[in-house]
């Protein structure tokens, strides 16, 4: 147990929140937790732009020849959905919300190693936003988010700002990295052993390295895509002797890890829910924090699977598919290892698990489709198809957006003291759920049928899996809002919540609901893993 | 029972020594700046993979394109900033034994020599551009062969991004001479000139491998 | 816990200054060996020089060989990292 005491419900004008007042106190913090709300706040509001542009181009899809978009205009619409639900959602969304404003407190300290620095990051996105706000102002780029070359050198499109945007909010994502790799190493209270660190903070420190060494490789490649574009210096453009394919491995060298970035924080939350609800620690801790660090570091070498068809030679194309197929393997034995926590636990359905068993179901669906693409011949089938499609949206909206809204109601009760409806929640959730699959499978099926991605436009034969589709994607957006709006329905007018209302073991439960600036007065020592519930007793929802 | 929480305002007005919500922690300082230098060796190295990817392709035009550039230049400009790597380096050793004074010179010397570097490789430019070498020229398309016009692309842009390293090493070492002469920066509280040195070395690391890959290829 | 900094006794200013003798001497040899015709080896000779510089710069001026060994285990993960990237971006070009 802790040594300092357990809190009571403090005077709720000292908490994080309610401590200094005025815009301005805010947008000068250094505080991890005013940080994490801030970034909350724009995540949000930029998941729902980016989900009302999936809304236009479903609605578009809907039937056979052009609705209302043209194809130039879908292009448009596409691209931004990419820019923004990929770089202004899901990248930070886990690690800059929950990271921030959880790590700290689960090792044991007041802050990250560098606050100053968090409060750059949080503006590198900040503006790294508001370019990309000012790209749709100006048309917005139509190349896709992968802004292959040459096209994207010659393109009449805005591409430079965001382009540029994209840097911008690469440096967010590395200084929040950085951050928390000094802070894991050094601010670990005593008796936070390695061994003793929630697995939320393994993912983190894992996701911080991938962080680290691929963020910058995106960051040169765009401005080597720049300079072509408007300096004329020849890297990538056939024409004057560079290789395209050359931009698709650097490219790819970041934006695969990238999907780790994506999905090891959510990993980690899972991590941390399933054992609290099934009053059983953790099956295999060792076997899951090495298999974060193992899918960070081979996931890091199996980019060039986005390029099979690409024209690269088949030396690179065996090696990549191999690697593929062992990349497969970390994400697996987490799987399992979830399942054997379950297994003769004493399982509670409350709405964080719920998300976390969704996360299983749909990640599952989501890692297995991904190794039919890693196979070269299936691969040469279905690339560049709504499988693929159909095979993202599982991993990385099934897989990390449904962790981030998990993320969401397990921590909502310490973040803001009140706690949700359940009952409305669960309606979210499960409307969510069945949303989500009728919006997406029907592409895996489109896509083994032909239907090709990125097209504003399809074949007679494909419209009943693209009405589908669309009604789905209705589905979807509307649980959300309901989800969101319980969320913050609850912030003003939820019932007040308790310390430890899971009855779970980490540290970020033993501080105050919400916590107090500095959640550790006086210094801690930890004497138990984060795990053990038998330590943890007096608590209620 | 829970202390009263007697701050109610954030870090800046929590004294360190009461009560330091991160303390002074040099050796976080330390793996800070080399996370950071990380990011700066994978910028390059991509640049360097592109090279290598190319010369691999081109490699009798690399060679061509590597007898434009004055090896002559480009030695004094390697000794330049082996130097100034020599004399940050003893910067650091003068500040650990507390001379003051000698610091701050050594590090005037690094920023002299930084100048220089910055110079003599802006002069090497004006000669190319002089002779209708630079990005987009119609002499490039024209009159040499594609693997040429990637190497002079190549070459611009990394000792462009190189020459943009130097502006900002030495910016940052005066930043720090001058937080010297304060006596904001002492034995004690030494991140700052440590990290400083670690940065302009790297500046030096990038050199050491364009020099030869440039210039000693023909 | 992480071993701290500890740099043993201060570093005498003779061993940066012999450093930097070796350095120059090495800048010398492949300046030299440009000269000389070395054909196919030319390029790895100037490699290999240039990665024996390297070393001494991380080793000595960026103090590498006093540094605790997490730091010495992250900036070897790095470099192994990097020597990958490079190596399996030529699985496609050399095979072309």
């Amino acid at each position: 147990m802790a040594t300092h005491s357990v809190a009571l419900d403090t005077d709720s004008r000292a908490d994080y929140l309610h401590a200094t007042k005025g815009l301005a106190s805010w947008l000068t913090t250094t505080d991890h937790k005013r940080i994490g709300i801030m970034y909350l706040i724009m995540i949000v509001a930029f998941f729902f732009f980016g989900a009302t542009m999936g809304i236009l181009m479903r609605l578009e899809l809907f039937s056979p020849g052009q609705q209302f978009l043209s194809n130039g205009a879908y292009n448009r619409v596409l691209t931004l959905h990419g820019i923004t639900m990929i770089f202004l959602f899901i990248i930070p969304s886990i690690p800059a919300v929950f990271g921030n404003f959880f790590l700290p407190i689960m090792v044991g300290a007041n802050d990250v190693a560098f606050p100053r620095v968090n409060l750059v990051s949080w503006y590198c996105y900040a503006i790294g936003g508001l370019f990309a706000i000012i790209s749709v102002g100006l048309g917005g780029p139509d190349t896709g988010w992968t802004f292959y070359v040459p096209y994207t050198a010659t393109t009449n499109a805005n591409v430079l700002i965001p382009i540029l945007a994209a840097f911008i909010l690469g440096w967010s994502s590395i200084l929040t990295g950085l951050n928390f790799i000094v802070t894991v190493h050094r601010l670990r209270a005593p008796g936070m052993w390695w061994t003793r660190l929630p697995l939320f903070v393994w993912g983190h420190y894992a996701t911080a390295w991938i962080q680290i060494v691929a963020t910058p490789v995106i960051g040169i490649t765009l401005l080597l895509v720049l300079m072509e574009r408007f300096l004329h210096i020849p890297i990538f453009d056939p024409a004057v002797g560079g290789d395209p394919i050359l931009y698709q491995h650097l490219f790819w060298i970041y934006s695969h890890p990238a999907v780790y970035i994506m999905v090891l924080p959510a990993m980690g939350v899972v991590s941390e829910i399933i054992p609290v609800f099934s009053r059983k620690t953790i099956f295999g801790y060792k076997f899951i924090a090495a298999s974060s660090m193992a899918i960070a570091t081979i996931g890091s070498l199996v980019w060039a699977h986005h390029m099979f068809t690409a024209g690269m030679a088949d030396l690179a194309r065996v090696v990549f598919s191999l690697l593929t197929f062992l990349v497969a393997i970390p994400s697996g034995i987490k799987i399992l290892n979830w399942l054997a926590t379950m297994y003769k636990g004493s399982i509670y359905l409350r709405v964080p698990m719920l998300y976390s068993l969704a996360f299983i179901f749909l990640f599952s669906i989501g890692g297995l489709t991904g190794l039919i693409q890693g196979a070269l011949a299936t691969d040469v089938h279905i690339h560049d198809t709504s499988f693929v499609v159909a095979h993202f949206h599982y991993t990385m909206f099934g897989g990390t957006g449904v962790m981030f809204f998990g993320a969401l109601h397990y921590w909502f009760p310490k973040m803001f003291g009140r706690m949700y409806n359940r009952v409305v929640a669960t309606i979210g959730f499960s409307t969510f759920f069945i949303g989500f699959n009728v919006l997406y499978f029907p592409l895996f099926l489109a896509g083994m049928h032909g239907m090709p991605r990125r097209y504003a436009d399809y074949l007679p034969e494909y419209t009943i899996y693209h009405r589908i589709s669309t009604i789905g994607s209705w589905i979807v957006v509307a649980s959300l809002l309901v989800v969101v709006g319980n969320l913050v329905y609850a912030y003003f007018r939820g019932r007040k919540a308790s310390v430890n209302p899971w009855g779970a073991a980490t540290l970020e439960w033993t501080v105050p609901s919400p916590p107090p600036t500095h959640q550790f007065p006086k210094p801690i020592t930890v004497t138990h893993g984060p795990y053990d519930y038998s330590q943890i007793k007096d608590w209620h929802e | 029972m829970s202390e009263p929480v007697t701050s109610t305002n954030d870090l800046e007005h929590v004294q360190p020594a009461a009560h330091p919500v991160v303390p002074y922690d040099p050796v976080a300082n330390q793996i800070g700046m080399w996370l950071f230098l990380f990011t700066e060796f994978v910028l390059f190295g991509i640049l360097f993979i592109c090279f290598a990817v190319y010369l691999y392709e081109y490699k009798w035009q690399f060679e061509k394109g590597s007898g434009e550039l004055n090896v002559a230049f480009g030695t004094i400009n390697t000794l330049i900033l082996l130097t100034s790597s020599l004399t940050v380096a003893l910067a650091i050793a003068a500040m650990e034994r507390s001379r003051k004074s000698l610091c701050v010179n050594l590090l005037t010397i690094t920023v002299i020599l930084a100048m220089a570097f910055f110079m003599i490789k802006s002069y090497e430019w004006g000669m190319k551009f002089e002779h209708g070498i630079y990005p987009g020229s119609t002499h490039l398309l024209e009159d040499f062969t594609k693997g040429e016009n990637v190497f002079f692309g190549l070459y611009f842009t990394m000792t462009g991004l190189h020459g943009l390293h130097v502006l900002i090493g030495v910016t940052l070492l005066l930043f720090v001479r001058h937080k010297i002469q304060r006596d904001q920066v002492t034995p004690a509280r030494i991140s700052l000139l440590e990290n400083s040195g670690l940065y302009w070395h790297l500046v030096d690391l990038i050199w050491i491998f364009l020099f030869p890959l440039f210039y000693l290829i023909s | 816990m992480d071993s701290t900094h500890q740099e043993p006794a201060l570093i005498p200013y003779r061993v940066y200054v012999l450093v930097w003798a070796a350095l120059v001497v090495l800048t010398g040899l492949t300046v030299s060996a440009h000269y000389a015709d070395m054909g196919h080896v030319a390029i790895l000779t100037a490699i290999l020089i240039a990665t024996l510089k390297v070393t001494l710069v991380m080793l000595y001026f960026m103090h590498l060989r006093f540094a605790s060994p997490v730091l010495i285990a992250m900036v070897l993960f790095v470099l192994l990292s990097y020597t990958i990237f490079l190596s399996l971006t030529f699985t496609d070009y050399i095979a072309r």
